[in-house]
């Protein structure tokens, strides 16, 4: 006989799967617009590691001359980035799911104990509620990003009407490049949880699709399985 | 996404709920469900794209997009207020070398000598103003950053005639025995080689000017002599080089870029 356990809530799944192609798009259009003006890149001393963007990557992309086109997609869909973010947030403190959510006092160890058996050093996983302490904190940071990418945007995008909060932001150039490593960041946090996601195998992803995760009946006294996280 | 287990969405306190099933098929049964609606639900944005995509174009964007950004723009008009002003700076920041972008409007010859601002205004004969009449009236400096539309920003000095003191002074923008202003301003160079339209509060904006000098000199040639405007609240394509002429009017005047896929309102 087998167990299934409720994971994610419908509302959770939907928010998950409805911002994905958002975040594409308004990282696709941000990019047709970086390409008017590319300041960025990351340098020691006077060598140059890496300029955003190299030519390889703006003609794979087909980038240049774009930036009307990437100005209407983005402030269209900024609409929808925000609607669904919002949602999600209201959500997740009206239902209670932020429990499972916030870090709290155990997390930062836990997630150095998670990282240690992540890289093989160490030997057993700690056990867990739905999501780990590295789980909590990183899709916490997550959320806080996306409010900090709205803010950011926000200041440059009407720096003399809300010259207020451009000026919070550290200036106009400066709430521009924020928004740009904000942006940066959601690609890191991409190639990660996809990474984790194929490392913890079908059960956990299908999970963000059926909403439960199927568990083999242990026997008594057995704490709950740890299912490995993504 | 969407499951079966509609029944099962509320979350217990402490840990996630279990539930006994009795088969393997049962549970095979719930996740092929959901997984089918998954599939139908991602041909949702397949569909979004396509509909985008076969949108009819308007000036260059897809219709439903020129529908946001009116919308957009609206939302805009709700929170624009003359008390929100681009942050000016002390005079030494202000750069020497002004960057030019752009030579649209500026590419013939033009006698500044000669030159007229000349002002049309629906039902009035069009009058010429020299620069030395438009100098006469209180100069206006502003240092600010000027922020292009691809992205760069420059803090620059400026210096003419506030807008709103010129229209006032020349009886500008009120429709004929009303209060009500002409909703747009539109502005061409002599050549009729770039051309803009501004909504008129944005014009009247006590930040916008009428500029006849930059870093205390007079206009050079590649930044609009003999008068150019300078409008904070918008992006650097707003503001016009060496203006020919100017009119208020009912109609959203040619915008060069707004042709050419921009938005039109493109406020800050």
């Amino acid at each position: 006989m087998k167990r299934i356990v409720h994971k994610h809530p419908l509302a959770i799944r939907w928010f998950h799967w409805i911002n994905f192609p958002i975040l594409v798009i308004m990282i696709w259009s941000g990019l047709l617009i970086y390409w008017a003006y590319q300041p960025y890149k990351i340098q020691i001393g006077d060598t140059v590691l890496f300029k955003f963007f190299p030519n390889w990557f703006i003609q794979a992309l087909n980038l240049r001359r774009r930036l009307a086109e990437g100005m209407s997609w983005h402030f269209v869909f900024m609409w929808l980035f925000t609607i669904n973010g919002a949602l999600y947030v209201l959500y997740t403190f009206v239902s209670g799911e932020w429990r499972f959510l916030l870090p709290n006092r155990r997390s930062f160890r836990e997630a150095w104990q998670v990282i240690l058996h992540d890289l093989g050093i160490r030997k057993t996983a700690p056990p867990q509620v739905k999501y780990n302490g590295a789980q909590r904190i990183a899709y916490t940071v997550i959320l806080l990003m996306g409010i900090g990418s709205l803010l950011t945007g926000l200041a440059i995008y009407k720096p003399t009407q809300f010259s207020g909060l451009t000026t919070l932001t550290g200036g106009y150039e400066n709430a521009r490049m924020w928004h740009f490593i904000l942006t940066i960041g959601y690609v890191l946090f991409f190639v990660i949880h996809i990474f984790q996601v194929v490392r913890a195998g079908w059960n956990n992803f299908q999970a963000m699709v059926t909403g439960f995760e199927v568990e083999k009946k242990l026997p008594e006294k057995t704490p709950p399985a740890p299912t490995t996280p993504a | 996404m969407a499951t079966v287990d509609d029944t099962e969405e509320k979350l217990p306190e402490k840990k996630p709920h279990r539930e006994e099933l009795t088969s393997d098929q049962q549970i095979r049964r719930r996740t092929l469900k959901a997984f089918a609606l998954f599939g139908l639900a991602g041909v949702i944005p397949f569909s979004l794209w396509k509909w985008i995509k076969i949108q009819p174009k308007e000036a260059g964007l897809p219709k439903v997009f020129r529908e946001v950004l009116k919308v957009n723009e609206e939302v805009a008009n709700g929170y624009f207020s003359n008390a929100n002003l681009a942050p000016t700076f002390p005079k030494d920041w202000a750069v020497k070398n002004v960057r030019v972008n752009g030579r649209d409007g500026l590419r013939s010859a033009i006698d500044k000598d000669a030159w007229r601002l000349k002002v049309e205004q629906p039902g009035r004969k069009a009058r010429l103003i020299s620069l030395d009449e438009l100098k006469a009236l209180p100069r206006q400096e502003i240092i600010y950053e000027f922020k292009c539309i691809e992205g760069w920003s420059q803090i620059q000095h400026w210096g003419g005639v506030n807008f709103a003191e010129f229209a006032k002074k020349y009886q500008l923008g009120q429709k004929d025995g009303s209060e009500a202003w002409y909703p747009y301003v539109g502005m061409k160079t002599p050549d009729g080689g770039y051309y803009v339209g501004i909504d008129t509060p944005s014009a009247l904006h006590p930040q916008t000017i009428l500029a006849y000098e930059m870093n205390d000199q007079p206009l050079t040639d590649l930044h609009g002599a003999p008068l150019r405007l300078i409008i904070p609240v918008k992006y650097g394509v707003k503001n016009l080089k060496r203006i020919g002429s100017l009119w208020f009017s009912d109609e959203r005047p040619r915008d060069f870029w707004a042709e050419r896929g921009y938005d039109y309102h493109v406020g800050l």
